[in-house]
C-alpha cells in the first residue's frame, strides 16, 4: 500500500475490483426475501442494498478496539459511506485487538490507518477518517449522518455525544420531529464484559437516563494514601498524587505521562521504596502502569461480539428489515456465556433528555459551594467541573469557573458566599456548562426555608 | 523477527491483566485447527491469532467463490478461484507474526477416510458449517483422542455453538465475586492468639479507630459465643442484635456523640458475610466424590492428584475445611495492623499448602511416580484456588444424536415456552437433516456447483 500524505480521494468507481459476481449474495438473502424474523412492515426488494452501498451515511466514533471491528462489520454488511472519528495515535498495546493496525503503524493516527486498511481490503467502501476529538466537530458535521455508532472508552465522551444528538432534535407542539432523530448505537467493553444499546434520542432512554448503571470509579481515601498504605496500589497512588507534584522529576510543570516508560519507571521505583517502608509486597511494573493509567483489560473476542451486535442494529435500522434491539443488551463470558436484554426506561426528569429544567432545592443561606458539590456528587448528574452563570440584576454573571485560572481565582470567593449574598432569587435560572454535555444545562433554583 | 519477551509483554499487556502469564503460556502452547474458512471461521480464528496462540491449521477443500470474498474480511477479490484454506491463512497470518499459520487443502471427510489421526495433534478443533455426518464422524475421532471439538454454525441472524469436551479442568478460574476466606466461625490457633493480642477496652483512640474490622468482629463474636452457649448469631434478629453490640463499642466523644470510627462501620457492614460458615463449596465436594479423585493411578493428571491431596487434607489437618486461602480484602487500619493480620493468614496458608504437599508426595509414591513430578509452586497455586476449581464435562455428539437419549417430555415442554431456544435447536437439526438427504440447503433455488466440494 502506498504511503499517502493526503487522504485518498476516490471518485465513484474503482475499476473492475469493485464488484464481482456473487459479492453481496449473503446480504441479498436478508433484503430480497421475507422470512419469520423480518419486520412486519418490511417489503423485500433491491432498493435497500443500494441505499446501504450508495446513500446511507454512518458515523463510527472511535477507531480502537470496538472501532476496528465496527468498520470491518459495517463495510462487509454493505455500508459504502462511513466516517470515523478518533483523536488517538496507535500504541503497541493496541495490537492485541485493534487488528487494522500493524507494528509499523505505531505512532500514526488510528482514524487514518483504519480508513486506509478498510478502503483497501473492501473495494468500493469509502471510509473518511477524522483525526479529531468529538468535541472539535459541530452540529453541522453530526447532522449529516443517518446513524451514529459509538465505540468509546469514556463515559464523559458518551454523554457529550448523547447531548449533541439531543441538541439536534426539533420539537413541534411538544412532539419530537422524527426526521430530526439520529439513532445512536452505543457499545462498551471491559475485559470479558460488554454491552450494546440502541438509543433514539428524544424517544427512548438516553445515556443520562441510566447514568446510575455505571459503577462508581474507585478512588482511595487520602488518609490511606498519605499515611496508612496497606496495598501496593496505595503506594503507587502516593507517588503519583503526592510525590510527583512535589519533586517534578522531569522538569517543572511536566505532568506524569502514563505512556512514557521513563515516567512509569520512576513511579515504579519510588513505589517500591514506599512499599518497603511499610512491609508491603506486590508492587510490580505492570501494576504501576495499570494504576497510573487506570488501565482496563481488553481482548479481541469481547470487542468482536459487541461490535457485531452494534452493527446488526445499524443494519436493522438502516434497512428497516428487522426488529431492532429494545434496547439494552449485556454480555459476560467470564464464566461460560451469559447475556441478557432489557428495555431501559426513560427517566422522567432526566437532566439531558427530559426537557424539564432541573430544580435545585437549597435554603438561601446555603453556601454556593454546596450547590457545586450537588452538581458533581449527585448520581444523576455526575458533573466533572461545572461552570455556573446566572443573570443577576439584569446582568450575566459567572458565579464560578474552574477551567480558566484567572477566572477561577476571581470567582473562588463566591464559593463561601451564601446564595442570598450572591443576589440569587427564588425561581432563578442557572446556566451550567460542563464537559459532560455540549450544551449549557438550565437549572431552576428553588429556595427552601 | 522473533519477539522479545519485553515487546510481547507490551503487546499483550491488556490481555495479560485478564489471564496472567499462565494463561498466556497455555495460549502460546496451543495449536488450533479450523475446518472451513468461512466468515464465521476466520472471525473465530482472528480472535485467537491476535492474542497469540502458538499455531493454527486451516483445513478446507473449497475454492474461494465470489460470495466468499464478499462477506469474509480475510479473503479478497484476488483470492477468488484460489484454495480457501491457503487464501485465508495468508491474511490471518499477517495479523500476528508470533503465530505460525498452516493450511491443508483437503476436505475433512477425505482426512477422516485416509488419516483420522491427523486431528490428534490439535489442542482443539473448530468445525464450521459442517454437515451432520462429518460432525459425527469427526466427533467420534476427537472424543476417543480427548481433543475438544467446537461446532459452529451461522444462518442469518441465528448462531449456534456446541462444545464437546470430555473433561476440562480449570485451576485458576479468576472468579468475579469471590467470598473471602476469613475463618471467623472457626478461627485457627494462630488467628486466635492474634485476636488475643488486642484489647479494645484499653487501646488509645488512634489504635481503636485503626483496628481491622476482622479483629473487631472476632472480639465481639467471642463475647457473644460465651453468652449464647457457643451459638453464633443465626437469623436476622440475632445478627441485628450483634451489629448493635458492635455499634455500642464505638468510642464516644466528650459530648456523648459518636466518634467517627470507619473501621467499626466496616465491621457492622460486614457482619452478614463475615458470619457465613466456612465450608467446602458444593462444587468442590462434588469433585471430591468423583471417580477420578477417588481412583488415583499413574495416569491421573496432576489436577486429580492435587485434588485428592486436598481432600485428604480436608479430612485430616483441615478438620473439614479447605487450605486457608491466605488473602484478605483491604480494610481501614493502620499499615502495621493490616500487614500483621495479613501475615497471620499468609503463614497459615503456607502451612496448609505444606501439609497438602505431603499428601501429594505420598500419593505420587503410591503410584510409582517421583515426588518432583508436581512442583511446590503448582501445589501452592492449587491450594490458593481450591474454592474455585472447576471441571467442565460435556457429553459426546454420539450421545446427543442417539435416539435412545432423547428426552421427549423435556423437549416438548420447552417448545411451549415463547422464550425457549428449543425451536431453533430443532430447526437447525432439521436443516442439517435436509442437507444430508438432498445435498443442498433449504432455500437454495439454484443448484450450486462448487468444484471440489461435497
Amino acid at each position: 500500500m502506498a504511503e499517502m500524505d493526503e487522504p485518498m480521494v476516490v471518485e465513484g468507481g474503482c475499476g473492475g475490483s469493485c464488484e464481482w459476481e456473487g459479492r453481496w449474495n449473503h446480504i441479498k438473502k436478508f433484503l430480497e426475501r421475507s422470512g419469520p424474523f423480518t419486520h412486519p412492515d418490511f417489503e423485500p426488494g433491491t432498493e435497500s442494498l443500494q441505499f446501504l452501498l450508495q446513500t446511507c451515511r454512518v458515523l463510527v466514533i472511535g477507531a480502537g478496539g470496538l472501532g476496528c471491528e465496527l468498520l470491518k462489520d459495517l463495510a462487509l454488511s454493505g455500508f459504502g459511506k462511513i466516517d470515523v472519528v478518533d483523536m488517538d495515535t496507535i500504541d503497541v498495546s493496541n495490537l492485541n485487538r485493534q487488528f487494522l493496525f500493524r507494528p509499523k503503524d505505531v505512532g500514526r493516527p488510528k482514524a487514518d490507518v483504519a480508513a486506509d486498511f478498510i478502503n483497501s481490503r473492501v473495494p468500493g467502501c469509502h471510509v473518511i477518517p477524522h483525526f479529531k476529538k468529538i468535541q472539535d466537530l459541530d452540529e453541522r458535521f453530526y447532522r449529516q449522518f443517518h446513524i451514529i455508532v459509538c465505540g468509546l472508552d469514556s463515559i464523559v465522551a458518551r454523554r457529550w455525544m448523547n447531548g449533541m444528538l439531543l441538541s439536534l432534535l426539533v420539537y413541534e407542539d411538544g412532539e419530537v420531529d422524527q426526521t430530526s432523530v439520529i439513532p445512536l448505537i452505543d457499545g462498551g467493553t471491559e475485559g470479558f464484559k460488554g454491552n450494546a444499546r440502541v438509543i433514539l434520542p428524544g424517544v427512548t432512554a438516553c445515556i443520562d437516563c441510566t447514568l446510575e448503571l455505571y459503577p462508581p470509579q474507585i478512588n482511595f481515601p487520602m488518609c490511606t494514601i498519605a499515611s496508612m498504605p496497606r496495598l501496593p496500589e496505595h503506594c503507587i497512588e502516593y507517588v503519583r498524587i503526592l510525590q510527583w507534584p512535589k519533586e517534578m522529576p522531569f522538569g517543572d510543570g511536566v505532568a506524569l505521562d502514563g505512556d512514557d516508560p521513563e515516567h512509569i519507571q520512576w513511579v515504579f521505583q519510588r513505589s517500591l521504596k514506599r512499599a518497603a517502608e511499610f512491609n508491603i509486597t506486590g508492587v510490580t511494573y505492570r501494576l504501576t502502569q495499570g494504576v497510573v493509567k487506570r488501565i482496563i483489560p481488553a481482548v479481541a473476542s469481547t470487542n468482536a461480539v459487541i461490535a457485531a451486535a452494534c452493527t446488526t442494529e445499524v443494519f436493522k435500522l438502516a434497512t428497516s428489515a428487522y426488529v431492532p434491539l429494545s434496547n439494552y443488551m449485556v454480555f459476560n463470558d467470564v464464566d461460560g456465556l451469559y447475556t441478557y436484554t432489557f428495555e431501559a426506561e426513560r427517566k422522567e426528569n432526566c437532566s439531558a433528555c427530559s426537557q424539564v429544567p432541573v430544580d435545585l432545592h437549597f435554603p438561601p443561606s446555603s453556601k454556593f459551594q454546596q450547590v457545586l458539590e450537588y452538581l458533581t456528587e449527585s448520581t444523576s448528574l455526575q458533573m466533572k467541573s461545572p461552570a455556573v452563570t446566572a443573570t443577576v440584576e439584569g446582568k450575566s454573571k459567572t458565579l464560578y469557573l474552574q477551567s480558566v485560572a484567572s477566572i477561577e481565582q476571581r470567582t473562588r470567593p463566591n464559593l463561601s458566599k451564601s446564595l442570598k449574598e450572591l443576589g440569587l432569587t427564588d425561581g432563578q435560572e442557572l446556566a451550567v456548562a460542563d464537559v459532560t454535555t455540549p450544551q449549557t444545562m438550565l437549572f431552576r433554583l428553588c429556595f427552601t426555608s | 523477527m522473533a519477539a522479545t519477551k519485553d515487546s510481547k509483554e507490551q503487546k499483550y499487556d491488556r490481555q495479560l491483566r485478564l489471564w496472567g502469564d499462565h494463561g498466556q503460556e497455555a495460549l502460546e502452547n496451543a495449536h488450533v485447527c479450523l475446518i472451513n474458512a468461512t466468515a464465521t471461521g476466520t472471525e473465530i480464528l482472528k480472535n485467537l491469532v491476535l492474542p497469540g496462540i502458538g499455531a493454527f491449521t486451516i483445513v478446507d477443500g473449497h475454492i474461494v467463490s465470489g460470495e466468499d470474498a464478499g462477506n469474509n474480511f480475510f479473503l479478497s477479490s484476488d483470492s477468488i478461484g484460489k484454495n480457501r484454506a491457503q487464501a485465508a491463512t495468508e491474511l490471518l497470518q499477517e495479523l500476528n507474526s508470533d503465530v505460525s499459520g498452516n493450511f491443508v487443502e483437503e476436505s475433512p471427510d477425505k482426512l477422516l477416510d485416509n488419516d483420522p489421526e491427523f486431528f490428534h495433534r490439535f489442542t482443539i478443533v473448530i468445525g464450521v458449517q459442517l454437515p451432520e455426518s462429518t460432525c459425527l464422524r469427526l466427533g467420534m475421532v476427537l472424543w476417543s483422542a480427548s481433543v475438544p471439538f467446537l461446532i459452529c454454525k451461522a444462518y442469518g441472524l441465528i448462531g449456534y455453538m456446541r462444545l464437546m469436551v470430555q473433561e476440562h479442568t480449570v485451576i485458576e478460574s479468576h472468579p468475579d465475586n469471590a467470598l473471602e476466606d476469613l475463618r471467623l466461625d472457626r478461627p485457627f490457633d494462630e488467628f486466635k492468639s492474634h485476636i488475643k493480642s488486642y484489647n479494645l477496652s484499653i487501646m488509645d483512640k488512634k489504635d481503636h479507630s485503626h483496628t481491622p474490622w476482622v479483629i473487631i468482629v472476632a472480639k465481639y463474636l467471642e463475647r457473644w459465643l460465651s453468652e449464647h452457649d457457643g451459638q453464633p448469631p443465626k437469623n436476622y434478629k440475632e445478627k441485628e442484635a450483634f451489629r448493635q453490640i458492635i455499634r455500642e463499642g464505638i468510642l464516644k466523644n466528650e459530648n456523648g456523640g459518636l466518634e467517627d470510627e470507619e473501621n467499626f462501620e466496616e465491621a457492622i457492614k460486614n457482619v452478614n458475610t463475615a458470619l457465613n460458615p466456612t465450608k467446602v463449596p458444593t462444587s468442590v465436594e462434588d469433585l471430591f466424590n468423583s471417580e477420578q479423585c477417588n481412583n488415583i493411578t499413574a495416569q491421573s493428571s496432576s489436577f486429580w492428584v492435587m485434588l485428592r491431596a486436598v481432600k485428604e487434607f480436608v479430612y485430616n489437618e483441615g478438620s473439614g475445611s479447605l487450605p486457608v486461602r491466605g488473602s484478605i480484602p483491604d480494610m481501614i487500619a493502620d499499615s502495621q495492623k493490616f500487614i500483621n493480620l495479613q501475615n497471620v493468614y499468609r503463614e497459615k496458608a503456607m502451612q496448609d499448602a505444606a501439609a497438602v504437599s505431603k499428601h501429594v508426595e505420598s500419593l505420587l509414591q503410591s503410584v510409582g511416580k517421583p515426588p518432583e513430578s508436581i512442583s511446590e509452586k503448582d501445589i501452592k497455586l492449587f491450594c490458593k484456588n481450591s474454592s474455585f476449581l472447576r471441571v467442565v464435562r460435556c457429553r459426546s455428539l454420539a450421545e446427543e444424536y442417539s435416539v435412545d437419549s432423547i428426552n421427549k417430555d423435556e423437549i416438548t415442554s420447552r417448545m411451549d415456552s415463547p422464550d425457549s431456544e428449543m425451536v431453533f435447536y430443532l430447526m437447525l437439526r432439521a436443516v442439517d437433516r435436509f442437507y444430508q438427504l438432498h445435498s443442498r440447503y433449504p432455500g437454495f433455488r439454484k443448484s450450486l456447483r462448487i468444484s471440489g466440494a461435497f
